[in-house]
């Protein structure tokens, strides 16, 4: 349609400055994590590396990040067998009940975390196991399966199935095709599903508020618990700088090899 | 793949052969061999505890004579739903929460149309790539790490906002929903971005060959064209506003939404905080029933 140059113009002006205000505050936090000063008043003030060698001695942020860590990398090798399986049912089958698996399998990130949250937690009290780091790693992975289902049922969906049919018609067995046609086209949907669902379980704060023992702090939520604690705001400054970087390279990354597949289906 | 050979002789032996041969003829097993681990784990440990959450809210405290010991009765009764109806304050909770998850889906509405048509129909074909990128990254950018910058600048005692611009909504309902809608708002431009591209600009230029002006044609072509993309984006900025209770934490001040009702009655009062809780879920199907009859659930 048209329009004229003063529209497109302020078209351009209002999506920079939705921009702008999109990474403002994660740079400002960034910003405040070097700042001389230890409240986050603005104007910033000066530059100083003292908060990030004192976050580096700290043992609370170091004993969360290896928790998150290994949250993460728990429930992402969980989410990725299980939610590539369930591509593979799912977009190569048509079954009873197809619908409902796909919709079960939706369920844990279009519920409300909270609801996630206290299910899981009351469950796991039902069945009499007590909160810990297993509890902790099932919830993230329920949650992280359709992350992974997703991003490689996009990618089955694309692969022409003459491929496959031309390996067995070559005589390649069932396993054969998988490890030499199939996998190695798939292996960057699987990169890409993985380290959404690692960026997503280490993000994640709501289910793990429920599902995590008491005492075992993961990286969010020593932000939330320092966040009022103005003597820590420093700390959280530096950390929180962390949790960005390490959820944002992983994501990046992914976004790279999922050739765009990686829509607004984030959580 | 050129080092694969196949040994044509053997082609009947070894136990890997024969295996691969019964999966071959039985697609059911090789379904159920697929199906049955995600299945077995989303049944077991999600499903179920789904639905020993609903029974649970069938439970109640009950006050034993003395008015001491709260006791715990297990025969099903619906209690703690009729508290949640007949309770003033929550009520007032649930429609707060609603308003404002309505409020945070129309303001980040307002702002994703006009972003998403410049992403979608004049930035250049690489800036478009770009675009995309730089607004879905910081989505995956700490929740809670966002949620505690808007806290340094609501803050009204030397936040940005009060010092640049002289004012600042300060922690309350409307710094909650503020921090909501910068929290959702990838969310709401990434679908609408996805159906304008698909929008073909023949359409666009007829309208205009016809003689509509922009308005016109945006009020009349693109936005019937965008309802399923706009439901698909409100399904997030809407049932992502209704569940949370960590923002009303940050921001909030003293701002109670439903989940932080549920968080808090949840070691007081599991029934009940299962009982509220079912509220969202049950908004959220209405919503999802409404979006699905739009034809909107294919966007996901």
């Amino acid at each position: 349609m048209y329009m004229s140059r003063a529209a497109r113009y302020v078209l351009a002006t209002f999506t920079t400055l939705v921009l702008l205000v999109l990474y403002f505050p994660i740079l400002y936090i960034a910003r405040l994590s070097i700042n001389k000063a230890r409240s986050y008043a603005w104007p910033p003030q000066g530059f100083t590396l003292q908060w990030w060698r004192a976050a580096s001695h700290a043992t609370g942020p170091r004993d969360a990040l290896f928790r998150s860590l290994e949250t993460a990398l728990l429930a992402s090798a969980i989410a990725l067998v299980l939610g590539t399986l369930a591509s593979f049912a799912l977009t190569r089958y048509r079954f009873f009940g197809h619908n409902a698996v796909s919709f079960i399998a939706v369920l844990p990130i279009a519920l409300p975390g909270i609801v996630t949250g206290i299910a899981l937690n009351s469950g796991y009290h039902r069945v009499g196991i007590n909160l810990s780091l297993f509890t902790l790693v099932v919830a993230h992975a329920t949650f992280c399966i359709v992350i992974v289902y997703n991003n490689v049922a996009a990618r089955l969906r694309r692969l022409a199935p003459s491929l496959e049919e031309a390996s067995a018609d070559l005589g390649a067995d069932i396993f054969q095709t998988f490890g030499y046609i199939t996998f190695p086209l798939m292996r960057s949907a699987l990169l890409a599903g993985g380290l959404l669902a690692f960026a997503l379980s280490f993000d994640e704060i709501v289910v793990t508020t429920f599902t995590a023992g008491s005492g075992f702090e993961t990286l969010p939520l020593w932000i939330f618990n320092n966040m009022f604690r103005p003597n820590n705001l420093p700390l959280v400054n530096v950390v929180a700088t962390v949790v960005v970087v390490l959820s944002i390279i992983p994501v990046y990354l992914a976004q790279r090899l999922s050739d765009g597949a990686l829509g607004a289906s984030g959580r | 793949m050129a080092t694969t050979t196949i040994d044509p002789v053997n082609v009947r032996g070894g136990l890997r052969r024969r295996l691969s041969r019964v999966l071959y003829q039985h697609p059911r097993l090789r379904l159920a061999l697929l199906l049955g681990g995600p299945i077995v784990w989303l049944l077991v440990a999600y499903v179920g505890s789904l639905v020993a959450l609903l029974v649970t809210s069938l439970y109640h405290y009950q006050t034993d004579p003395t008015g001491l010991v709260p006791r715990l009765v297990t025969s099903p009764s619906t209690t703690n739903y009729q508290r949640v109806l007949d309770a003033g304050v929550y009520r007032t909770v649930a429609f707060r929460t609603i308003g404002a998850a309505l409020s945070v889906t129309v303001i980040d509405l307002l702002i994703a149309l006009p972003v998403a048509f410049y992403m979608a129909k004049i930035a250049r074909p690489w800036a478009r790539r770009a675009l995309v990128v730089a607004v879905t990254m910081p989505l995956w950018a700490g929740y809670l790490v966002k949620g505690y910058a808007w806290r340094a600048m609501l803050d009204p005692a030397g936040g940005v906002l009060h010092e640049v611009f002289g004012h600042s909504p300060g922690f309350g309902l409307s710094g909650t929903v503020v921090t909501l809608s910068y929290l959702w708002l990838p969310y709401m431009i990434i679908p609408i971005y996805a159906g304008l591209e698909r929008l073909p600009n023949s359409l666009l230029e007829a309208s205009t060959d016809l003689g509509a002006k922009a308005g016109r044609t945006f009020a009349r072509i693109v936005l019937p064209q965008l309802r399923p993309s706009i439901v698909a984006g409100s399904i997030f900025t809407f049932a992502l506003t209704l569940g949370d209770f960590y923002m009303a934490q940050i921001v909030g001040g003293t701002t109670q939404f439903i989940g932080n009702i549920v968080y808090r009655e949840f070691s007081a009062n599991l029934p009940f905080a299962a009982a509220y809780a079912t509220l969202p879920i049950v908004v959220m199907i209405v919503y999802l029933a409404l979006a699905r009859s739009s034809g909107a659930l294919e966007e996901l």
